[in-house]
């Protein structure tokens, strides 16, 4: 929608319930005998102010498209176009902007304004749907009178198995508040249909997950991270494998939006860490038509499939963070996805030296997907608080600990190959005289997060690694 | 919030319609086509694969072999292409 034109000189935007804009009609009164014309927009009572014949702003459009937050606003305009304003009543700005000296000589020099209608938590809902929605492409569906709008998305087949929330256009306009970016840029290109989607439908998606506006560019950077080459989204949903994306977030903003990195970090309860992955996956199906059954072929999937995703506990950890030790700084808001299973309990309660510990670690990774399987699959160690601590006070370093943990991993193909310890799978014969690291370099990723007590940690196996399958990808959350 | 207004949603799919495709059809025989056999990548699909070439060979067919880079991404686009203009037929085997 265009600007809508406003007059050139001065343009008065008041409401009569705002106090101060009571107290500033002499001031109005005051420029209209001065030699700049002047218009008065009036948000509530159409006769307000009587003396100055004011245009009422029906249907708040001016205040609107001119961002009005506050009344008294003056604005001067000149050959159409807005070259100042100011807000509230502060003598020296009204006589700064107007040109005009002596204003209001019997008033303080200062008081603030009041909040303009326009930006009404009541009504600016509408007001962004009134003015805005037209921007939106997505065909509108109408949910006949007889639906029940939350059955009528499962039958729609829209949903993951669980409800969703109704993509209206006002729940959708609130969401796109949540990003810079435009309702048309492109974000990415969804598998497995290989179907470019917008910021909307980003957005329909992510209102449908449950996600508030400020989760929405965590929820784009996950689809960057996850629409590409590198992590080929493709086959970790075709796969048979039980595995789906794993968002881990880092950064101050994981804070802002009220992340669990702590207590039942992987569990139920809160909204930013299950909404996020949520919406990611429901694009993947709604927009990449990827669909258990269909293009999803998993054997037996796993929950985490419905959402993954949580952040490091970055205030409590002795180490730098996953993202730093993935490039970004400690400040940069990031997502790193990884093709996971769901998460395994690591019990060691006896853990005291780090030696001790380190040796429960790997015992336990060694099963990973089969005791005998190596080089094969990645793994992310989430460290609890309790188990950091044996470390933190050896001065173990993050990369100390991964050292270690690899060095107790390099196996001997006796015990790898074909037949070995009576069962079938296993590596070729023809390695049978070699030492074979259970994990590939860089194969371990080392986060901190969890409740503070148990001495418990867990391990989130992987999938096909490298070039061949996933590698993880860590992406900037941008606003 | 009109009732009504809840009544209309956006659509969160892709909105695209499916096409239908006609399929080719299926040859009277293989003798003088060229079988395209596509290995997928996966362990030991090229014991199934070596095995159909013989038995293609044997009922005249041309065979040419083909194979993807990983098994876990989409053929290349030129591939699917080199595989279109050079071959009638075409086989992919799938093994695990």
């Amino acid at each position: 929608m265009t600007l809508p034109a406003l007059p050139d000189g001065l343009v008065v935007i008041v409401k009569r319930e705002c106090e101060t804009c009571r107290m500033v009609v002499p001031v109005i009164e005051q420029l209209n005998n001065g030699s700049l014309p002047v218009t008065v927009y009036v948000q509530d009572d159409p006769a307000f102010p009587e003396s100055l014949a004011p245009i009422h702003d029906n249907d708040l459009s001016i205040s609107w498209h001119y961002d009005i937050e506050t009344v008294p606003t003056v604005l001067r305009i000149e050959n159409g176009v807005e070259v100042t304003r100011t807000v509230g009543w502060v003598r020296d700005e009204w006589q700064r902007v107007t040109g005009q000296t002596d204003l209001g000589p019997n008033l303080s020099a200062f008081r603030p304004g009041c909040g303009s209608l326009s930006v009404d938590p009541d009504l600016v809902d509408k007001l962004r749907v009134r003015f805005g929605a037209t921007t939106l492409s997505a065909r509108r569906v109408d949910i006949a009178e007889a639906e029940d709008e939350f059955e009528a998305m499962f039958d729609r087949g829209w949903t993951d198995g669980l409800p969703v929330v109704p993509p209206t256009e006002q729940r959708v306009m609130r969401m796109l508040t949540g990003t810079t970016r435009q309702p048309t840029d492109v974000v990415a290109i969804v598998p497995p249909d290989l179907v470019e989607i917008t910021i909307e439908k980003v957005a329909i998606n992510a209102v449908m997950a449950g996600c508030k506006p400020e989760y929405l560019p965590w929820v784009i950077a996950g689809l960057e991270a996850v629409c590409n080459d590198t992590f080929n989204i493709h086959g970790v949903l075709a796969t048979t494998m039980p595995v789906g994306p794993v968002i881990v977030c880092n950064g101050p903003g994981t804070r802002a939006i009220g992340m669990n990195s702590g207590m039942n970090v992987f569990g139920q309860g809160n909204r930013a860490n299950l909404t996020i992955g949520r919406a990611i996956q429901l694009i993947i199906r709604n927009i990449g038509g990827g669909r258990p059954g269909e293009v999803d072929r998993a054997t037996h999937g796993n929950p985490g499939k419905l959402s993954f995703c949580f952040a490091e506990d970055e205030i409590g950890s002795p180490w730098s963070t996953l993202a730093e030790s993935r490039g970004l700084s400690r400040t940069t808001d990031a997502v790193t996805v990884f093709p996971g299973e769901g998460p395994r309990c690591v019990v060691d309660q006896l853990a005291r030296d780090p030696e001790s510990l380190t040796n429960t670690f790997a015992a336990c990774l060694r099963t990973l997907h089969n005791p005998k399987s190596v080089l094969a699959f990645d793994a992310i160690v989430v460290m609890g608080p309790e188990h950091a601590r044996v470390y933190a006070e050896a001065g173990w370093d993050r990369d100390r600990v991964l050292e270690e943990i690899h060095a107790r991993l390099q196996i001997p193909g006796s015990e790898l190959i074909r037949g070995a310890g009576g069962i079938a799978e296993g590596v070729p014969e023809r390695l049978n005289g070699m030492t074979l690291p259970k994990f590939r370099p860089g194969g371990l990723l080392l986060v901190h997060a969890g409740g503070g007590a148990g001495l418990f940690s867990a391990i989130i196996g992987g999938w096909a690694n490298g070039d061949v399958g996933s590698q993880p990808v860590t992406k900037e959350v941008l606003p | 919030m009109t009732s009504s207004m809840n009544r209309v949603v956006l659509d969160p799919t892709n909105e695209r319609r499916a096409t239908t495709v006609e399929r080719v059809g299926r040859p009277e025989s293989l003798r003088g086509l060229t079988v395209g056999l596509l290995d997928i990548s996966k362990a030991r699909g090229d014991v199934f694969i070596d095995r159909l070439e013989e038995r293609l060979s044997e009922m005249g067919a041309d065979v040419k072999r083909y194979k993807k880079p990983t098994f876990t991404k989409p053929a290349p686009v030129d591939l699917r292409h080199e595989i279109s203009i050079n071959c009638q037929v075409v086989i992919e085997a799938l093994a695990d």
